[in-house]
């Protein structure tokens, strides 16, 4: 549990350049942005000098792995919500694959009450769409939703929905409480085994391929499903060109599906695994850097709506091993911000305002979140992120809030550095440090 | 060279033709009333063994145990080594016994080149097998002994340019057809892949050699023809289903003696076993006077002999030292 | 007799080894190689010099034999090899009769073989008559500290049992480690230990010369190990 801040809680952030522009004030106040404007320094608020630094409304996370209950050895909601402040969050989506499964109002509520006594950053719950992801039948979708964690995005991540009457099924029914569909694209017969991303390498490294093929089957399935029913779908992690492809023509037909990109896809190539490191092991795979560029230019022109981070943490048995013994994944929140500078702001792809779009806005709109991805104007949540652009800072993965030490970026330079987030008002992080 | 021997690309030409003729220098020793040299005393070689390859593990034991190296079996299969994290657990317990070099067999692709680079150990890893990976001293023994058939008794200092190779049978799961590629181009060999194409890897366009799906089109040009082993559960349906029959398979991509006719007077075959007979190689073609299968088995002997004192004599210090 | 092999093939036998860096470059070389410093130092025996040495060396030789009648002269590579060939030719020459003549690789057997890298094998060649029963005179450029004929010793051991073993080096440069002596000697030669004995031979270097180098190492004769001299 936090400590109350000894101040009166009012804050005065002064000079900070809301979405990258012309330096202001803003002063919070009672959970708001009270005011925005130059000059607010006065009185009986403490001030926060943001002079240099870029602010944004606070990051929303429409995919993080939290890992408890049951994997508590690898991330904790209280170690993973810090992870996520220190990132820049204010909100997360929690996954469903947890011991026990996220299936029933019983769980999510559990997840959803951890995160509210943690208190770094709202914590939504995902809800499984099948009885324990095994992809058999429903589960209670409608009791989830109804649920104190009031769940609004359902997914199996981890695995496919992949028979296709079931994801029909989903998909019409959670259109009785505006639900969305998160769907993990991975066909499971053309993935049998898989441990890279198939092409040149995975033939000459001897490891069993995942091609992309896989991811875009079961994409172009779900969007004619969607729109022959009607529904609402968000397609995880897009790793391939291909899948962006097949995006773009679902959206120019005006059917209502959105997509996220990882930080990872945004940055990493499949040529990391040469060195069969597992630490670049993870699901969909690295791809080649036609596809990197690709997922770029979709983040930027909007066919992919949002950043998300798949943060899946594992504990150091689960990655010290050979490739096909260790586990999928990588962590994502502490680095996702200066990831999307290096891949999005420095190439001049996206400029801040567009990163707080799909780091923020988009997200908070797909999972339905009414407090979060306001612009930073008066009468808003106080949600926000302050960064240092011009900072630099290598990434030691001992010095991680997570529990778990598995980044794919250790000793790698990354541009930006999160000096401040605040939660409605109060800060989560201060001069980059938890409070 | 190289500390390790984890793939046949970690041998430069150079590299590769120092093996091969000091192999050929212990080749003698088999002539002698002394087997047996002293260069590794005081040494200890471990097979560390994932996999069961008696094969295998008997040809690196005979090379370790001529240069008079200790040697500790550990066969880790069957044991509670299935998981992955023993891979490491099992490293600390080699390191800890002062293993010089390690000799790993496993199932996993790479599993060599984690023991090599994760700071485990710091002896030398020679791959024996890793997954569908890569096998180089077999192909180090392969080109060994197509050298030796196919450039006179003497072959030192020759390499293998021009020579025309192919390689039949299940590439996309062959460690041995990898390595080999690797090597045979490194030695100036041309290689040609023949499969079905379901047997063929996505991205084979990129590899040091051509590819064919059709064997009696690369028969006549051919101075070597190695056969790989098809495992007969590739053809159900839990398997992959990548060909229909046992029957098809042996009509399309067999060696049988009607193929065997069509080739070159001097070519010969080879097969780095163990055989499916009747399968992927006619019966009657392994035990012709053009197969070199025992003396694969022979010559690998020498060819690891010269690995692990290639690789073991020297001097670490020095290598880092002048690096 | 078997005719003398082609020594210029022979001369690009080992490969250099070179692709990795660091590991073999510079300090595993061994002078005289081709390719290697072609004259260093000051000259101590010229062509007719070295000449002189071998034709007293066949003749202590068939004295102290009492003729070749059972003789075999095995050169030690790389150097020796050549050396044994032509006092082999010497003494056919004196003897109107062919002597068996061979070469011998010690590499295998040396006791310093973890002090640098792994070198490549020599080729060693016994004549067909081998040695069982015979008189073995071993054949060395330089004898320096003697660890190079103990392992020729013990190479010599696995191969055969010769009935006695004697040992022609062309220079003896002194600072013995072991008890072992020549029993003949084309030129004692006093040395420093900061000192390099160089010798060029005909077939492997063009021309003939035994030199003298000073290095400013002092030079024990392990560090010797990675120089010139053929120990
Ligand atoms: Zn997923």
């Amino acid at each position: 549990m936090r400590t109350t801040p000894t101040t009166t809680g009012r804050y005065v952030v002064t000079g900070a350049r809301v979405l990258g522009r012309e330096p202001t004030d803003l002063l919070l106040e009672d959970g708001v942005v009270a005011e925005v404007g130059p000059g607010l320094a006065r009185g009986r608020a403490e001030v926060v000098d943001a002079d240099g630094l870029v602010a944004l409304p606070g990051l929303v996370d429409l995919h993080t792995h939290l890992r408890e209950p049951g994997r508590e050895d690898a991330e904790t909601v209280e170690t993973g919500t810090a992870a996520a402040a220190l990132g820049g969050f204010t909100a997360v989506h929690a996954m469903a694959n947890t011991d026990p499964v996220a299936d029933t109002a019983g769980v999510v509520e559990q997840v959803w009450r951890l995160g509210r006594e943690a208190g770094h950053c709202d914590v939504h719950p995902v809800g499984a769409v099948t009885v324990g992801l095994t992809g058999e039948r429903l589960a209670e979708l409608g009791a989830m939703a109804e649920s104190a964690a009031r769940v609004r995005v359902f997914s199996d991540d981890g695995a496919c929905v992949s028979d296709a009457v079931l994801m029909r099924r989903a998909l019409e029914y959670v259109k009785a409480f505006g639900g969305v569909v998160a769907q993990h694209a991975q066909e499971p017969r053309l993935t049998q085994g898989a441990q890279m991303n198939e092409g040149e390498l995975s033939g000459v490294l001897g490891l069993a391929g995942w091609p992309a093929v896989a991811e875009e089957a079961i994409i172009a399935r779900d969007v004619l499903l969607t729109a022959h029913v009607g529904s609402r779908l968000h397609v995880c992690h897009v790793s391939s060109a291909g899948s962006v492809e097949i995006l773009r023509w679902a959206k120019s037909k005006g059917w209502n599906v959105t997509a996220e990109v990882t930080p990872h896809h945004l940055l990493l190539t499949d040529a990391l695994a040469t060195s069969y490191d597992p630490l670049f092991k993870v699901n969909p795979p690295l791809r080649t850097g036609e596809d990197v560029l690709a997922l770029r230019e979709a983040l930027a022109d909007g066919t992919i709506d949002a950043v998300a981070t798949d943060h899946a943490p594992h504990s150091h048995e689960d990655k010290d091993c050979e490739w096909a013994a260790a586990a999928m994944g990588m962590l994502g929140l502490e680095t996702a911000l200066s990831v999307v500078q290096e891949a999005m702001v420095e190439t001049g792809l996206l400029d801040w305002a567009g990163v707080a779009d799909r780091m923020s806005s988009r997200p908070a709109r797909i999972g339905l979140l009414d407090g979060h991805g306001h612009a930073l104007e008066a009468g808003a949540p106080a949600n926000l992120v302050l960064l240092d652009p011009a900072a630099r800072r290598t990434i030691d993965p001992f010095a991680l809030a997570s529990r778990s030490r598995n980044t794919p970026y250790a000793g790698r330079e990354l541009p930006g550095a999160v000096v401040a987030t605040f939660l409605r008002g109060v800060p989560t992080v201060l001069d980059g440090k938890l409070q | 060279m190289n500390r390790h021997l984890l793939s046949g690309a970690d041998l430069s030409h150079a590299d590769a033709l120092l093996v091969l003729d000091t192999a050929e220098e212990l080749a003698q020793l088999a002539d002698r009333p002394i087997k047996k040299l002293p260069t590794l005393r005081g040494r200890t070689v471990v097979n560390l063994f994932f996999e069961d390859s008696t094969r295998t593990r008997i040809s690196f034991e005979a090379a370790a145990k001529r240069l008079s190296a200790d040697v500790i079996n550990f066969s880790a299969k069957g044991s509670s080594v299935s998981k992955g994290e023993s891979l490491k657990d099992t490293a600390l317990t080699l390191e800890a016994m002062g293993a010089d070099a390690v000799v790993v067999r496993h199932h996993a692709s790479g599993a060599p080149h984690r023991l090599a680079h994760s700071g485990w150990i710091r002896g030398s890893v020679v791959n024996a097998g890793d997954g569908t990976h890569e096998h180089p001293t077999q192909a180090l023994l392969d080109a060994f002994t197509m050298r030796r058939r196919l450039n006179g008794d003497r072959p030192l200092g020759t390499d293998l340019t021009g020579r025309r190779v192919t390689i039949v049978g299940d590439v996309l799961h062959s460690r041995v057809a990898r390595s080999n590629v690797l090597l045979l181009h490194t030695l100036g060999a041309e290689v040609t892949l023949v499969a079905p194409p379901t047997l063929l890897p996505v991205g084979i366009d990129a590899w040091p050699c051509t590819t064919s799906y059709d064997l009696d089109g690369e028969l006549a040009k051919s101075d070597v023809v190695m056969m790989l082993r098809v495992q007969r559960e590739r053809m159900t349906t839990e398997g992959g289903g990548f060909f229909p029959s046992a029957r098809e398979y042996s009509r399309r991509y067999g060696l049988d003696r009607r193929r065997v006719a069509v080739l070159p007077d001097h070519a010969i075959v080879m097969h780095p076993g163990p055989m499916n007979r009747g399968m992927e190689i006619a019966a009657e073609v392994a035990d012709s006077a053009r197969s070199t299968i025992v003396e694969q088995v022979t010559n690998g002997v020498s060819v690891r002999m010269a690995v692990l004192y290639l690789l073991l004599s020297g001097s670490t210090e020095i290598t880092e030292v002048t690096a | 007799m078997t005719p003398t092999p082609d020594l210029t093939a022979r001369a690009t036998g080992p490969v250099p080894v070179g692709s990795v860096p660091g590991h073999r470059a510079g300090s595993s070389s061994r002078a005289g190689q081709p390719g290697g410093p072609a004259t260093v130092g000051r000259p101590v025996l010229e062509a007719p010099d070295i000449g002189r040495a071998l034709t007293r060396i066949a003749h202590e030789i068939l004295e102290r034999n009492k003729g070749a009648g059972d003789l075999c002269l095995l050169g030690i590579p790389s150097r020796g090899v050549p050396l044994a060939y032509r006092l082999g030719a010497l003494i056919a020459q004196v003897e109107g009769s062919t002597v068996p003549v061979g070469a011998l690789d010690v590499t295998m057997y040396r006791d310093d073989l973890r002090l640098r890298p792994a070198r490549a094998l020599e080729h060693t060649e016994l004549p067909p008559e081998g040695v069982d029963g015979r008189t073995v005179v071993l054949v060395d450029d330089v004898l320096f500290s003697g660890r190079t004929i103990r392992a020729a010793l013990d190479a010599l051991g696995d191969l055969g049992r010769p009935r006695s073993v004697q040992l022609a080096v062309l220079v003896d440069r002194g600072h013995r480690e072991l008890p072992i002596r020549a029993d003949y000697v084309g030129k004692n030669l006093p040395t420093s230990m900061t000192e390099r004995v160089h010798v060029l031979l005909e077939e492997r270097d063009g021309r003939d010369a035994v030199t003298v180098e000073k290095t400013t190492a002092a030079t024990p004769a392990a560090a010797a190990r990675t120089g010139a001299d053929d120990e």
